[in-house]
């Protein structure tokens, strides 16, 4: 056991963990955030996906342990204190951009990191960025849309295919 | 996965002395190793951390005209950064996988683990690239010994990679759909004594120079010049995603992408 330290959605946290305690369990059972889901467990998915210092990375294929000192942030960390979603959660929401919600957290937080890199993507970029995000439900379409509209562009033109 | 503990040590020497423990060994990116582990097809003891050495990380440009890269350098920082010395090179950082993995995965990790499908290790070869470590220079043609194998001992840990910046460069790869490694992947870089050209994803003895091209594009550096070359698919991995034959006719295709993204 080793004690790490971390700030997670802001907030400073220290806890004892076992050098095989990956991200997405430390997440999920020590600090009780399950909206970091495990899709695959095997860095397929991007279910998973988080913020670490800044840079998107898979939860399920990082230990605890390589975050001590780091700053985190999950999906719990997206929307306001009083739960107003941001401009990506809303766009998602807006767009129909997801059906069972399961992949959502991790493309929510893959999208905010390719927004920040280039605020402006075309279709063909948001796509790219994806590459790491499987979803089973929606066919990507308004997954891609909702990013687009995120980023102000006018997604009017675009059908609902 | 067994039970591990894990190190982070900050420096070379430290992190040296960590893997001198029984069963240690070292982690980078984790985005091989940790799967690795999951599925119990390793059991160290303790696991040695190279994300935080300092000095095993960034890239420049050394006074001889190299490119140097830290063993511990994110693809996504090769794709940041070796973008104005070494584009070709850069291209193949930022096409390795997905974003999230660029963010975690490492150089060294990549030429340490040698996986026959993977990006870097054509780079190296076709780059005529040196490996250093914490103990020697390893030049790309020892360096590589067949799938999953290297030159490298117990222990030892890639420090650096210094690559020659060549006079034009390129990289063709034929994506598998679903891992987005190399189905089968061509490097191609010309210098002022010759063209080195290194396949991956290709042979059961992982990545190779094909000399027969490096012969026809040093003497004439066009898409054209493989024309009617070829390679035999006999030794090629025959798997789920392409025959053998498969492979070695898109080796052929993949050089002549190469040398025109060359241009
Ligand atoms: C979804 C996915 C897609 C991918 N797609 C591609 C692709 O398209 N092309 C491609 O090339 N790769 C691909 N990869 C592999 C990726 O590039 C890995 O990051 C890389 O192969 C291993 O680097 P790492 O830093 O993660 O190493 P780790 O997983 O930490 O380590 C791998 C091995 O190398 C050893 N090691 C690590 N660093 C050093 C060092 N400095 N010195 C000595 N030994 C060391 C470790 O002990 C271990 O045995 C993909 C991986 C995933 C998960
Ligand atoms: S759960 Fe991490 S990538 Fe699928
Ligand atoms: S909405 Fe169900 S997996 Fe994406």
């Amino acid at each position: 056991m080793a004690e790490v330290t971390m700030k997670v959605n802001g907030k400073a946290v220290t806890k004892s963990v076992k050098g095989n305690t990956l991200m997405t369990d430390f997440l999920r059972d020590e600090l009780r955030l399950t909206g970091t889901h495990v899709g695959c467990d095997t860095s397929q998915c991007g279910a998973c996906n988080i913020h670490v210092n800044g840079s998107l990375v898979k939860a399920c294929t990082m230990f605890a342990a390589e975050a001590d000192g780091a700053e985190v942030s999950t999906i719990e960390g997206q929307s306001a204190a009083d739960g107003t979603l941001n401009v990506i959660q809303q766009a998602f929401q807006d767009h129909h951009g997801l059906q069972c919600g399961f992949c959502t957290p991790g493309m929510v937080m893959a999208a905010a990191s390719l927004l920040k890199e280039n605020p402006k993507p075309s279709e063909a970029e948001v796509r790219d960025y994806l590459e790491g995000n499987i979803c089973r439900c929606t066919g990507y379409h308004n997954i891609v849309k909702a990013i687009l509209a995120a980023s102000g562009q006018d997604v009017s033109a675009i059908a609902a295919e | 996965m067994y039970s591990f503990d894990m190190v982070r040590p900050t420096s070379v020497a430290d992190a040296v002395s960590a893997l001198g423990q029984e069963e240690a060994q070292a982690l980078s990116g984790g985005q091989t190793l940790i799967p690795t582990l999951k599925q119990r097809l390793a059991s160290p003891s303790v696991l040695v951390s190279l994300t935080g050495i300092a000095e095993m990380q960034g890239v420049c440009r050394e006074d001889s005209g190299d490119l140097a890269i830290g063993g511990g350098t994110t693809h996504a920082t090769v794709a940041a950064e070796a973008a104005s010395i070494y584009p070709a090179l850069a291209k193949l950082a930022g096409g390795i996988g997905d974003p999230a993995v660029r963010n975690r995965g490492t150089i060294g990790g990549s030429l340490a683990n040698n996986d026959p499908s993977a990006c870097y290790p054509a780079a190296a070869l076709g780059s005529g690239a040196t490996i250093v470590t914490n103990t020697r220079e390893i030049a790309a043609d020892d360096y590589f010994q067949g799938m999953f194998t290297t030159a490298l001992e117990e222990g030892e840990i890639i420090t650096s990679v210094r690559f020659p910046v060549p006079e034009a460069a390129g990289y063709a790869k034929f994506e598998q759909p679903a891992s987005r490694f190399a189905l089968t992947a061509v490097y191609v870089a010309k210098y002022a004594d010759g063209v080195r050209v290194a396949v991956t994803g290709a042979s059961e003895n992982g990545v190779f120079r094909w000399t027969e091209a490096e012969a026809a594009l040093s003497s004439n550096f066009s898409p054209d010049a493989v024309a009617g070359l070829s390679l035999s698919g006999d030794d090629m991995i025959s798997d789920l995603h392409g025959t053998g034959a498969y492979r070695a006719h898109l080796v052929g295709v993949m050089t002549k992408r190469a040398v025109a993204a060359a241009g």
